[in-house]
């Protein structure tokens, strides 16, 4: 009986937050003089509409997912881990140092370096916005915006400077890696499988700590109330930064796909806004690792599937995050108007 | 550099703070009342392209601006709905408010592109303006820059000296009290996030309609984070807000200034130079939170007193600028249940 009630209730919190996202957007959409229906077509299914295009989906899930993976440890925490764009910007700077000192090593060792150092990047600056948490009570929220304000400063210092393209700088990036530096992909298509191979290891590791380890449960007690888990004798600042470094970690990793499998060079804008897209996906899944792939392959179909839009329908392709955002939104008020039923009962 | 331009640099620092001391007064008095609004980076840009839009269509600044407010006022209450009467989480409401609405601002905004467009009209004030040196400075703006001017004393006058502002200062504090006291918290709080939310719309049109006169996409993305990092840098005082808007402002025209000094650095460098730094300030006001400690080292040997005064002093200073937020600050509070 009381499993019945749940998932009755799931069915209409799952039909309260799609109704009102669609009602959203449409309404959105009709403002601007868009016909919806095309637009939706191209939203939902434009992302599967070829191999290519799944190659795509794919290679923009992987870096969402390994970022999601992270934050859903700095969320079990009850951190917002806003700084994740740069400790995956970090990730990608690093990366490039392996690449630019020896070139002449083989490939295969280059991509354990580039990954390792790519590790390294992202969680130095994860635990710089944890030590200034800390040490300084400096809210996380804001000490990642800063680390992220002096990421992008470094990426374009390093694009616009030292690493600029020979004769041109510009926002395009870097010198693009020789051929055999990128990491190998199927035969006629953009993938390279040993990125979404990571991100999936990614997700069962961090799966596994937070479901089947005492580690797990102590941060969760760290997120749910800081002051009893440490009256339990839990280490909750041992725990703040042992989070947020292993977010760190799995961003830089992400920053590293970016360098060595999508982009092949250091562009300014390296994290494409993917940390804060998986920010978002976090929230709608309330850092439950289950939820998390689907909805990453999800909010990364939308994004694939909007790109075809300006060109096919000269629609501008920033729909999709209107949609990704409104979806959490009406999600939260879903889940907030239950709350609110349950209570009256 | 000469004198006359280090004049008017200081009036540009003046007005170009101007929004942004909107904002962030706005942000203020939602905090007072016990409530993040996180979403200010995409209300204002949503509000700077619907206040530039509706002043496109109507050739009206005055209809622009208000539509700038009701955006942001609207987004306001939204946030209050889903955080106060939901009772959903602050911070996150606030961040989804702030990724959708710059989306929205994007999408929506895509016919106003770098249109020229209507902006305030510059308004110097007669007599005042020919006085030397401050008629420059502070008497040559428009009524955007002006009433960034009255409402730093204005808002500090009402926190401290009236009782509607101790009620203010209430909510975020002691809200139980309040309620006790017969004060509808959360009706009061609903009120404070919207009025605090029309000013940030506000503070959004006066870059799409005065300070940068135009729109384009995400054109003044950042702001809205820096503004919230500057309440806390101003520790929810009026004052000390308005002088941190002035420093970020001043760091941004010491900024451009400076390309010119480091040619062999990239000018995309110094634009993004204002933001880490001010949260480097930011992280120098909360380490000032920490209880003064002698420094151990400076005692060794006289060689290192001088050093030893110096850290002394900067703690002193640094403790001068302790900040803490309202107690109540983004914690969830219930009529019913008191």
């Amino acid at each position: 009986m009381q499993k019945m009630r749940f998932s009755s209730l799931a069915v209409q919190n799952f039909l309260l937050t799609t109704a009102g996202t669609l009602f959203f957007t449409t309404l959105i959409l009709l403002i601007s003089g868009i016909s919806p229906l095309a637009v939706y077509q191209l939203l939902f299914f434009g992302a599967f509409s070829s191999p290519s295009k799944i190659a795509d989906l794919l290679m923009l899930a992987a870096p969402l997912l390994l970022c999601a993976a992270g934050l859903t440890l700095t969320f079990a925490a009850g951190l917002y881990n806003l700084g994740i764009e740069g400790q995956l910007t970090l990730g990608a700077i690093f990366a490039m140092l392996p690449l630019r000192l020896w070139p002449d090593l083989p490939p295969p060792l280059l991509w354990v370096l580039a990954f390792l150092a790519g590790a390294l990047g992202g969680s130095l600056w994860a635990a710089s916005t944890a030590s200034l948490k800390i040490y300084a009570q400096v809210n996380e929220i804001f000490a990642g915006l800063g680390m992220n304000f002096l990421a992008m400063g470094i990426a374009l210092y390093l694009v616009f400077g030292p690493w600029q393209r020979i004769g041109t700088a510009s926002m395009s990036g870097t010198e693009p890696l020789p051929n055999e530096l990128w990491l190998p992909t199927l035969p006629n298509l953009r993938l390279a499988p040993l990125a979404p191979l990571l991100a999936l290891s990614a997700l069962g590791i961090v799966w596994f700590l937070l479901a089947h380890t005492k580690w797990g449960i102590s941060v969760r007690a760290t997120g749910l109330n800081p002051i009893a888990a440490e009256n339990l004798g839990v280490p909750t600042n041992l725990r703040l930064f042992e989070t947020l470094f292993g977010c760190g970690i799995l961003a830089g990793i992400a920053g590293a796909i970016q360098i060595l499998g999508v982009f092949h060079g250091l562009i300014p804008n390296v994290s494409s806004g993917i940390g804060l897209l998986a920010l978002l996906i976090v929230l709608l899944v309330q850092a439950q690792p289950t939820w998390l792939l689907p909805i990453v392959l999800l909010f990364a179909s939308f994004a694939i599937g909007s790109v075809q839009l300006p060109l096919a329908l000269n629609v501008d392709s920033n729909i999709s995050g209107v949609l990704q955002g409104s979806l959490v939104l009406f999600a939260l008020m879903a889940r907030g108007i239950q709350e609110r039923r349950q209570k009256k009962h | 550099m000469n004198l006359d331009q280090f004049w008017v640099d200081l009036a540009a620092v003046l007005a170009s703070a101007s929004p942004l001391i909107l904002a962030t007064l706005g942000e203020t008095i939602t905090e007072r009342a016990g409530v993040i609004n996180l979403s200010l980076d995409g209300t204002m840009l949503l509000a700077a392209m619907v206040g530039f839009a509706v002043g496109f269509q109507s050739q009206n600044v005055g209809l622009g601006l208000l539509a700038a407010a009701l955006v942001g006022g609207f987004i306001g209450l939204i946030l209050g709905f889903l955080s106060l009467s939901l009772r959903q989480s602050q911070t996150a409401v606030g961040f989804v408010l702030a990724l959708l609405c710059t989306d929205l601002s994007s999408f929506l905004g895509n016919a106003y592109v770098r249109v020229p467009g209507v902006a305030v009209p510059s308004m110097p004030i007669p007599f005042l303006k020919d006085l030397p040196i401050l008629g420059k400075l502070f008497f040559h703006h428009d009524l955007i820059v002006y009433s960034s001017f009255i409402l730093t004393p204005a808002l500090s006058w009402f926190l401290f000296q009236t009782r509607n502002g101790l009620i203010l200062r209430a909510l975020g504090e002691q809200p139980t009290a309040a309620f006790a006291r017969g004060i509808n918290v959360i009706q009061y709080r609903y009120f404070y996030t919207i009025l605090g939310g029309m000013l940030v719309g506000l503070a959004g049109a006066a870059y799409s309609l005065d300070l940068k006169q135009g729109w384009s996409h995400r054109h003044i993305a950042g702001m809205g984070w820096i503004a919230l990092a500057i309440v806390i840098f101003g520790a929810w005082q009026p004052w000390r807000v308005a002088f941190g808007c002035y420093l970020f402002s001043a760091l941004q025209v010491l900024a451009s200034r400076s390309q010119s000094l480091w040619p062999s650095v990239p000018t995309q460098v110094f634009q993004v130079a204002p933001f880490a730094l001010m949260l480097g300030f930011l992280v120098l006001v909360n380490l000032s939170n920490k209880p003064p400690s002698t420094p151990r080292e400076a005692q060794i040997s006289l060689r290192w007193l001088s050093l030893a005064k110096l850290m002394l002093l900067m703690q002193g200073l640094l403790h001068s600028l302790a900040a803490s937020p309202p107690a109540a600050l983004g914690k969830p509070f219930y009529n019913d249940e008191p």
